[in-house]
């Protein structure tokens, strides 16, 4: 009798229809680290092809790696659950890291485990194959794909035949840089106009019958310097897609700049090129396309709705109260669907980050609260859980709270996105990771997420000037860098206001230099001012909205106005005066501001 | 030693104990709190609760304690907890270093033999003394003093098996990072050989080095991975039982990892 036979499974639980794994790379990763240790393997080569396999390299040290799991479309499973909660106590912190683009990071992980890693993700169809690199990253779609009500339809079976095609495809091994899709469900929820490919789905009438399609976004994107997507044509029917995605690939890939890293995004090609000259040039190259693929190049685009079956319910639910804190989570946390009685509930992280128990508590959330039996990641290191009842509600929540994923406010401003900062990257300047949840504390202390004036405003935070965080979209975006005050330095800000990443998508404007410890006074006082100075059905977004755009004729009339009110808040103290300012959150040593190289670019 | 030992076996399957316990032909040990064990065990097995032999761990008084659980040098022994494997790992090391020879762990914890609905009993089986001679096995122990020396040879491998963000934040000097979680498989104590092999061989831990464990401060997550080691056929390993505890009360030197904030990116 061997122990396994006799433990209870959960066979019951929904499986992944694609399995992006490979066990034989477990074997040559292990192999290549050997000899690369054995210095048979230069360092450059290495770098690459660690990359390649998704394993990115760890602040001020050779010996750790982080290991970024692709989720393609965003869709996790029970069992990948269970078994990253395992990997991350094995081999990481006892945590792991939801990004911004729906992979899940394990940080820590000691170089020569991380094909320990490989091994076990393959045995639940995961991979981090081409999750960094010069390669087609992960490709995302809405956490609300497939339940949004102004959606066309549902473009998540788009997302995973794009992600099925281009992962390990030769012509996506070697792009001049990296290489992103971002698919949506309506304007309102996509984050299409600033990543190279940004896909809406459209249906048009074409004689007399429905063509599905898309609108196609191409060259947009957040950075060093950040540009806004253009629209290749009014509509791209679906056929089209793989050939338009081909083409866009094959023309960055001759024309991207490969020399200078700090400029050869697809975004830059576009700038230099003028959008013109660069949608004529893809509107050829797909003719060409069209024309010389084989018939059997095309995408699988499984349409095959998914099985939705309400959990059954084992135990007598009548007379249970309704929990202290229910009504605020169900604002601030849950959106209804398109398909009635069920909604979609978000699961708030700090900052990304959960637990191994934590993960493990969500495969049984969804076995017994998900209808379509997986989750799914979001844009904003968080979790949506879709399909719940509405009956079902009060005793998910009740689940939450005894696993500590009831915090409220993941659909307002109070949950700001931060990136990991100095707790891990190279390139961080500021401990960002941290910021961001130092805010979401004061803010829920001070119960902001139920300021209906604020819940569609953003807060992001990079620790420096690369956009992991997004900062540029932000309705208050901040990215990190050293402030100096005679001998002294001090972790500081570069605060934005107005960013927006909807339909209409703009990047913010630099207001002023924040200090780390001002950054939660400043924003308490540009609310404040907000407050004052409101119209009726305004919100801080649409209020800042104005402002950068010339069209407000109250006592704030633009950036400069809010930066006047802004200053003395932000003049440094002296050392004597105020120790803690010079130090970072954080950390109790003295800030200085110190980089590795980064990875971005390999 | 030679890395051609072959490989001892360090943990008894759950069928063979049951039938073990069936002919009366082992002694087990069961090493929770005595609470717990006074509530239900595993049928015939006596308790050793590790606070107990940790009160004075000398080996006159172990040997006290083995004659008393009516252990001589025959006697096989089966230990187990509810912890993992860590603390039957500490208490069956210290048969070990008395000079026991045939100790072993039990495959899976107690929390997982009763979910697997075995059987359980709460009679506590009447024990007459045994003998048990005295056989010190001091080259499976490390002193301070030892690891300090040891240390600076090429041959030795520490190993630190505490968590990562502990071991981030101060270690040993040279002390390399295998968390004891990594030496379970998801439903024993320890991973089977040949995955346990293959860590190690990534790792560049290999049999033929001597490899000192340390932990927190008793020795119990060392001492799993010192049958961690034992499995795969590591033929000298040691237990550094007092740890970094000890290690840091006698203000010897420590490093850690600098210039990251990885507490923060830690959601507890």
């Amino acid at each position: 009798m061997s122990i396994s036979k006799l433990t209870p499974s959960s066979s019951d639980s929904a499986k992944p229809k694609i399995n992006w794994a490979r066990i034989d790379e477990a074997d040559n990763f292990a192999n290549t680290v050997k000899l690369y240790r054995q210095g048979k393997y230069d360092e450059d080569s290495f770098r690459r092809f660690r990359l390649q396999h998704g394993a990115y390299g760890t602040r001020m040290t050779s010996d750790y790696a982080m290991v970024r799991v692709k989720l393609p479309a965003g869709e996790i499973y029970p069992k990948q659950f269970e078994t990253l909660s395992r990997l991350s106590e094995q081999y990481s912190i006892g945590s792991a890291h939801f990004s911004t683009r729906e992979n899940i990071q394990l940080h820590w992980v000691v170089l020569e485990d991380v094909s320990e890693i490989f091994r076990s993700l393959a045995e639940v169809g995961l991979t981090s194959r081409e999750a960094c690199g010069n390669s087609v990253r992960n490709v995302m779609c809405s956490p609300l794909s497939g339940v949004c009500s102004d959606e066309k339809f549902d473009s998540t079976p788009y997302a995973l035949a794009t992600a099925k095609f281009f992962l390990r495809n030769p012509m996506a091994q070697s792009l001049p840089r990296k290489f992103k899709f971002n698919f949506t469900c309506c304007e309102k929820h996509g984050m299409v106009r600033m990543v190279d490919v940004g896909l809406i789905p459209e249906i048009q009438q074409i004689n007399g019958s429905e063509q599905k399609g898309f609108k196609i976004f191409l060259g947009g994107g957040l950075g060093n310097r950040s540009f806004i997507g253009h629209q290749l044509e009014d509509f791209t029917p679906e056929e089209d897609l793989l050939y338009t995605s081909i083409a866009v690939m094959r023309i960055f890939d001759r024309l991207g700049d490969r020399k200078n890293l700090a400029r050869n995004r697809m975004r830059y090609l576009v700038n230099d090129m003028g959008w013109e000259k660069f949608q004529n040039l893809v509107l050829k190259e797909r003719a060409i396309v069209r024309a010389t693929q084989s018939v059997v190049t095309k995408l699988k685009v499984d349409t095959t709705p998914d099985k939705i079956t309400r959990p059954l319910k084992i135990s007598d639910e009548s007379g249970s109260s309704v929990p202290d804190g229910y009504a605020r989570w169900l604002k601030t946390n849950t959106m209804k669907q398109k398909q009635s009685d069920y909604r979609s509930v978000f699961i708030t992280l700090e900052a990304g980050d959960i637990t191994s128990n934590q993960l493990n508590s969500m495969a049984t959330l969804i076995r017994e609260f998900s209808s379509e039996g997986k989750a799914r990641s979001g844009f904003v290191q968080n979790v949506a859980l879709r399909y719940v009842h509405e009956d079902d509600l009060v005793k998910l929540y009740s689940k939450l709270l005894e696993t500590g994923l009831a915090k409220s406010g993941g659909l307002t401003m109070t949950t700001p996105v931060g990136c990991s900062g100095t707790t891990s990257c190279n390139l961080a300047l500021t401990n960002s990771h941290r910021l961001a949840k130092e805010i979401q504390r004061k803010f829920l202390e001070l119960k902001l997420d139920e300021d209906d004036d604020l819940t569609d405003s953003s807060i992001k935070i990079s620790g420096c000037p690369n956009s992991c965080a997004q900062h540029g979209i932000a309705t208050i975006g901040f990215f990190g860098g050293g402030g100096r005050l005679g001998k002294d330095m001090y972790p500081n800000y570069q605060m934005s206001l107005g960013g927006r990443f909807d339909a209409d998508t703009t990047l913010g404007q630099t207001c002023l230099r924040v200090p780390a410890k001002r950054v939660i006074p400043v924003i308490l006082k540009i609310i404040e001012m907000f407050k004052e100075n409101k119209q009726s059905g305004d919100t801080l977004k649409s209020w800042i909205h104005r402002i950068v755009n010339d069209s407000e004729d109250s006592n704030i009339k633009s950036i400069g106005d809010i930066k006047k009110v802004l200053e003395p808040l932000v003049v440094p103290p002296t050392k004597e005066d105020d120790p803690d300012f010079y130090l970072d959150y954080g950390s109790d040593t003295s800030y200085h501001t110190k980089t590795g190289k980064g990875e971005c670019a390999a | 030693m030679c890395c051609l030992t072959p490989s001892v076996k360090v943990t008894t399957d759950i069928d063979s104990l049951r039938s073990e316990i069936r002919d009366k032909s082992v002694r087990v040990i069961d090493v929770r709190r005595e609470g717990d064990y006074k509530q239900d065990h595993i049928p015939n097995s006596v308790n050793l609760p590790l606070a107990t032999l940790l009160s004075d761990d000398s080996p006159e008084r172990v040997l006290k304690l083995v004659n008393s659980l009516g252990i001589d040098d025959e006697t096989p022994v089966v230990v187990y907890d509810d912890t993992f494997g860590a603390l039957a790992s500490r208490v069956a090391w210290t048969l070990e270093w008395i000079g026991h020879s045939d100790v072993t762990l039990l495959e899976t914890t107690y929390g997982n033999w009763k979910s697997l609905g075995l059987e359980t009993d709460s009679l506590t089986p009447e024990i007459s003394n045994k003998e048990h001679s005295m056989n010190l096995q001091s080259d499976i122990l490390a002193t301070s003093d030892y690891l300090e020396s040891a240390k600076l040879r090429d041959d030795v491998i520490l190993i630190d098996n505490r968590e990562r963000l502990n071991y981030l934040e101060q270690h040993i000097p040279g002390a390399v990072s295998l968390p004891y979680r990594t030496l379970a498989s998801a439903d024993g104590i320890l991973r089977p050989k040949e995955d346990m092999k293959r860590l190690f061989d990534n790792r560049g831990i290999s049999g033929d080095s001597e490899i000192i464990t340390y932990c927190g401060s008793v020795g119990t997550l060392s001492g799993l991975a010192y049958y961690a080691l034992k499995s795969t056929g590591a033929s000298n390993a040691k237990l550094y039982v007092r740890s970094f505890k000890e290690w840091k009360n006698l203000e010897k030197p420590t490093d850690k990892q600098e210039d990251a904030n990885y507490w923060d990116l830690s959601a507890e």
